[in-house]
């Protein structure tokens, strides 16, 4: 019988499918927090699990990249089971509240504990954690007195002598995003077209290989978020490499946000808000920015000793939400200045 | 199955039948049909101002790029992957029992692991060219790894396997003895080999080198660890930069052009091929003895695509990870490997499974439009995963949100709250539409070679429909079988983007491990799940190559 030849095989379909059923039919609690994430898990769950600890709040979540996590709460709409949406970087918390994704949250707290030029000027968004992007120079080949701004890494003395990340890397964006907020976008071309005849070598596919090539001496600036500094001078700290705090438009250092939002379809905003809430204040801050050596967004709250070691920077007042308004511009002029 | 294998016993079928199966083909094949339709569909509503930049400033250089990387992949993987094919299976040299089975592994290594490590070694702060330096002053000399061929070098060292993989099965199954008779009608060793050895082995050979071209398109990690800028890179960056998801999955359209050039090369190289014999295939020459220099250089030659592809890579995972990484271990990479281990095999078995089907509706029923629906529901395979996971779960979304407004007004607000895209069965139909060519070419191209004799011999002997299947078929096929489960386990190990966006929450692998380790850049730290994918990785390796031997 041709029949029973084929049993096996139906036998374990139907196994899958009882499994992949029971699996579906997994229903949530509904009073469970849902958080998509695109901060990474060792840095977030420590500080789901301490709340919960202390709140009885549970929470569920999912990490992925922020395009695609934009992408399915888009698509979910009214549907969708996600409360609050967390990434790394302000341009896809500026993208998502520009969807319509994000609701505006008024909340006392927040207004109190995280600084103004951090924080969406609608409050559908604000800053958890500050992400400094700063020069990086070599102690052996380099005098900090020579240093001042970004734009200055476009000067000809530099010519040869500088290592960038690629253009692909969202922090990149960013920072020329921000220089055409400050600059215009023909000042800003011109200094990337600078950068670009400076460079020592092809930019590099991450923050940590460009500062091991300037300790090696194929290059002598370069410019790094300070978190990736920190991670490699806490391993070996005597590495003759360290940070000077740029200047953006002769006004402070370029930063950088990860940070949060409440989603417009949330089921528990009430519950999403008050955890939000949490995550502005001292403790939480200690740990939501310790944990990958960040600063943190709330002012008051001191960072890691390691970090405080690197003294302290003026952060550029404009806003973070420039960044993410100014992100394609910026990707189509560094196309156009040859910055790959 | 049972009503497709009543079908399969005439030896022409009538037209209803080629409809019918057409239909059929394209239910089996929906999951991956949906995904390419979202993407030609973003074509009608084109984003003018991204790509008059794109064309302007972008395209021409990556478009060539592009070229440039596939061919070159494909060739050197081609190339590569046939030779030490030949060598381990029809020669005899010291070590041929290791590499045999050794030079399957690269497989099991991640692109992007690889060119990860590459680079920390070759590059100019790199321990090599800072040993240079110091011994003789300068490291000038040395080419420069992030560069063109340096990425050509790293891919075609994690992709020769496929080649590797099928030519192997067509070597073992009639090399030697073909490469005999050719030498008995007076041919040299040479000459035999390039006139027919080769020949027979093309469809085999061209299907992983398909196979290669289409995984390189994809291919998004390994080229971004060089900065090397491709159609897939520029898609990210539309996406991601730009904020034009529509831009980005245009240029996936724009990158389906390629695969259809691929597919031209794969029929073309495949056309005028007819097998007309294959006799006793249990039976096999002798294997060529090599002594001396060429014993020596096979032996060689083995061991430094094995070092590199394998050896070194892993031994710098495991020191990562007793530096670093060990931290990391905890009870829960048993729930990893578990939850990897679950959806691989689950990939693999209804892959294989589906792509035998599809094969055989293609052998029985090949009219224009059924050849046509295969090749494009194959495609899938050259798609970025990211783009190709927005493409089938956006839909499936769409079909949740549609079921849950018909379940509230049935249940009004006591209605439960729906999440098919945070299912396994998602993600299962995301791999589906991925993986379906992994499954389906080496399945196509071992049922290529039982040739209409035997299936006439087998009938006339009454074995008919899925008799002739189960006792003819299924056993000659069951390398090719094998070798399909194998590819698509490991890819399915390997895969991220699907598995990150579709999973259900909590649901995580070892590959999402991955992503949460170098998502800041901490590679160091992510030696961990990547060597538990390189170990889990291997065990159907090992399954395969034992049975090699035997079998057809």
């Amino acid at each position: 019988m041709p029949h029973r030849t084929l049993s096996p095989l139906a036998r374990c379909g139907a196994l899958l499918a009882l499994g992949f059923l029971a699996l579906t039919g997994c229903s949530r609690a509904p009073t469970e927090l849902v958080v998509y994430s695109s901060r990474n898990e060792q840095l977030i769950k420590p500080m789901f699990d301490r709340y919960t600890q202390e709140t009885g709040q549970a929470i569920r979540f999912v990490t992925d990249d922020a395009g695609p996590l934009i992408e399915r709460l888009a698509a979910e709409g009214k549907n969708s089971p996600a409360d609050i949406l967390l990434t790394v970087d302000a341009g896809q918390l500026w993208q998502a509240a520009e969807r319509g994704l994000l609701q505006p949250i008024e909340s006392e707290i927040i207004k109190t504990n995280i600084p103004a030029h951090l924080r969406d000027p609608q409050s559908r968004w604000f800053g958890l954690s500050v992400r400094a992007r700063t020069i990086v120079y070599s102690t052996e080949r380099v005098d900090p007195q020579d240093l001042s701004g970004y734009e200055d890494l476009a000067d000809e003395r530099w010519r040869g002598r500088l290592c960038l990340r690629t253009s692909k890397s969202v922090y990149n964006q960013s920072l020329v995003a921000m220089m055409i907020a400050a600059h215009g976008e023909e000042r800003t071309e011109e200094i990337v077209r600078g950068w670009v005849a400076n460079l020592a070598t092809e930019p590099f596919a991450n923050d940590t290989r460009l500062m091991e090539a300037i300790v090696a001496g194929q290059c002598d600036v370069g410019i790094v978020n300070s978190y990736y500094f920190g991670r490699l001078v806490r391993d070996k700290p005597d590495l003759p490499i360290k940070l000077f705090w740029a200047t953006l438009a002769g006004e402070g250092v370029h930063v950088n946000v990860s940070g949060a939002g409440v989603t417009a379809a949330a089921p528990r905003a009430e519950a999403a808000r008050k955890f939000l809430e949490w995550l502005t204040e001292a403790e939480a801050q200690a740990m939501f920015a310790g944990a990958n050596l960040e600063y943190p967004a709330n002012p008051n709250v001191a960072p890691d000793p390691l970090v405080a070691a690197w003294g302290t920077f003026q952060p550029s007042p404009l806003n973070v939400a420039q960044a993410g308004e100014l992100q394609a511009a910026a990707v189509r002029l560094m196309d156009r200045a040859g910055f790959r | 199955m049972a009503v497709v294998a009543a079908e399969l016993a005439p030896p022409r079928s009538s037209r209803a039948a080629d409809l019918r199966s057409f239909l059929l083909l394209a239910v089996l094949c929906l999951p991956a049909l949906v995904p390419l339709a979202v993407v030609l569909s973003a074509v009608l509503t084109p984003e003018v101002e991204v790509w008059s930049h794109l064309l302007q400033y972008v395209l021409p250089e990556v478009i060539a790029n592009t070229i440039v990387l596939v061919v070159g992949v494909s060739l050197g993987a081609a190339v590569l992957g046939t030779l030490l094919a030949w060598v381990t299976s029809a020669c005899e040299f010291p070590g041929r029992r290791f590499f045999e089975w050794a030079l399957l592994l690269p497989l099991a290594m991640p692109a992007y692991v690889l060119a990860f490590i590459a680079i920390g070694y070759l590059d100019y702060a790199g321990p090599l060219q800072s040993w240079l330096r110091e011994v003789f002053g300068s490291s000038r000399w040395v080419p420069p790894i992030r560069s063109t061929g340096g990425v050509i070098a790293v891919l075609t060292l994690s992709l020769y396997p496929y080649v590797y993989l099928l030519a192997r099965a067509a070597f073992l199954s009639q090399g030697r003895r073909a490469q005999e008779a050719a030498r008995s009608l007076g041919m040299s060793a040479a000459r035999a080999w390039w006139r027919v050895v080769l020949p027979m082995a093309r469809p085999w050979i061209v299907a992983g080198a398909a196979l290669v071209a289409m995984e390189t398109l994809a291919d998004f990690g390994a080229v971004s660890v060089f900065n090397y800028d491709t159609l897939t890179t520029t898609m990210y960056r539309a996406w991601f930069g730009m904020f034009s998801v529509n831009a980005a999955l245009e240029l996936a359209a724009v990158l389906l052009v390629f695969v259809l050039i691929v597919f031209a090369f794969e029929r073309r190289a495949r056309a005028g091929l007819r097998f007309a014999t294959t006799r006793d295939l249990s039976q096999q020459a002798p294997r060529i003895r090599l002594r001396g220099a060429r014993a020596t250089l096979a032996t060689c030659f083995a061991a430094v695509v094995f070092g590199l592809g394998f050896f070194f890579p892993v031994l710098q995972l495991v020191l990562w990870v007793v530096e670093r990484a060990a931290m990391d271990l905890d009870a829960r990479y048993f729930e990893f490997v578990m939850h990897s281990v679950v959806l691989a095999t689950s990939a693999a078995l209804i892959i294989s499974a589906a792509s035998l089907l599809v094969a055989y509706l293609e052998r029985h029923h090949g009219t224009l439009m059924v050849k046509l629906l295969v090749r494009i529901a194959t495609s899938g395979y050259a798609i970025p995963g990211t783009v190709l996971a927005i493409g089938i779960v956006v839909p499936i979304i769409g079909v949740n949100n549609t079921l849950q407004s018909w379940l509230s007004a049935w249940l009004g607000p006591s209605a439960p709250a729906l999440l098919l895209q945070g299912t396994l069965i998602t993600v299962l139909l995301a791999y589906f539409a991925r993986f379906l060519a992994v499954g389906f070419n080496p399945v196509e191209s071992g049922l290529n070679r039982i040739t209409a004799a035997i299936d006439e011999a087998a009938v006339s002997l009454g074995a008919a429909g899925f008799q002739l299947v189960r006792r003819v078929h299924v056993p000659l096929l069951r390398t090719s079988l094998m070798t399909a489960a194998i590819l698509v386990f490991v890819d399915v190990m390997k895969e991220m983007p699907i598995t990150l966006i579709a999973r259900p929450f909590g649901w995580d692998t070892l590959a999402v491990r991955v992503f949460e380790m170098t998502s800041e850049g901490e590679w160091e730290r992510a030696a961990l799940p990547a060597l538990a994918i390189v170990l889990v990785g291997l065990i159907p390796a090992a399954l395969l190559t034992p049975r090699g031997e035997h079998v057809a």
